[in-house]
């Protein structure tokens, strides 16, 4: 809920290590370019070997986020609160993928919640916005977005 | 040249292909289960948002860039999901040139910024994304 969120917090979601089949089989239904389908394809491009597609580190952190929501609303059941409600998302700005990421990489993914505000125009509502990351096992930044989404208050 | 206007593809999207997407990105009830996704605000079981980029990036290689000299993107300035995407919709892309120029940084290369528009066969346009993408220039600037 609305009031829960505190801004200037940092949650982790979890780590996901990419292997190169899943890289691959991602690649091939929705991303089939070289760089992508193989360490060869890749070898011969700037990225100098096989590497994700940048839809497929994305999605990861979705699935990271939505695997987080459901750890916290067993807690909360546990201690018979009832479930946190998040509303949809309208989409994000700022998406980056500033290094690529690789076969063997762990990407631990963040989301960094940054401010937040009533919406005048649906009673009811807030919307929150986040600076979403990926990290690799170096520490160094492999994606980022900027995200919002509706939050009931 | 910056204001052309393309279109082109016809995806189909499958009720197979959204709960095989969500169950591995987005498992999230109104994107795996159709009475989960009728109760939910998207009216029916609805295919992740991540899911209808994905599906973008594989009509965009499908529509130009395979064969082409992309080099890849490296980011996204934004994406709007506006409405849903349902089993049985077929999509198309709008696609607009915003505008093209050299790399400053980088001569070998130049990077062409587009609009996106996802659309449904009811013409609705379901997702928009504006992007950069590298392109190799087929032959150096010179000096």
């Amino acid at each position: 809920m609305y009031d829960d969120i505190v801004i200037g917090e940092r949650e982790r979601l979890g780590a996901y290590t990419f292997t190169a089949e899943a890289i691959i089989a991602f690649a091939r239904n929705y991303d089939p370019q070289p760089f992508h389908l193989s360490e060869e394809g890749g070898k011969a491009t700037h990225f100098g070997g096989l590497v994700a597609s940048g839809w497929h580190t994305g999605s990861l952190w979705m699935r990271m986020r939505v695997e987080h929501s459901q750890r916290i609303a067993a807690e909360r059941a546990a201690k018979g609160l009832p479930p946190q409600w998040n509303g949809p998302s309208g989409g994000f700005t700022n998406l980056k993928w500033p290094r690529p990421v690789r076969a063997g990489d762990t990407v631990t993914y963040y989301t960094e919640y940054v401010s937040k505000r009533p919406l005048a125009s649906r009673p009811g509502w807030g919307i929150v916005f986040s600076l979403n990351t990926g990290e690799n096992q170096h520490g160094e930044l492999v994606f980022a977005f900027d995200g919002s989404v509706f939050v009931p208050l | 040249m910056p204001g052309e206007v393309t279109t082109f593809g016809a995806y189909e999207v499958t009720k197979e292909e959204v709960i095989d997407f969500a169950s591995q990105f987005d498992p999230q009830p109104f994107h795996l289960d159709e009475e989960a996704g009728r109760a939910s605000m998207l009216g029916g079981l609805a295919a992740s948002g991540w899911h209808s980029c994905a599906i973008l990036m594989r009509m965009m290689f499908d529509g130009f860039m395979n064969g082409s000299t992309s080099i890849g993107s490296p980011g996204i300035d934004e994406v709007r999901w506006l409405k849903p995407v349902f089993p049985g919709d077929v999509l198309s892309v709008r696609r607009e040139i915003l505008d093209a120029r050299p790399s400053a940084s980088k001569p070998d290369r130049g990077v062409v910024r587009f609009r996106f528009q996802l659309m449904n066969q009811k013409g609705e346009v379901v997702m928009e994304q504006t992007n950069p993408i590298f392109f190799a220039r087929r032959q150096s600037a010179g000096a």
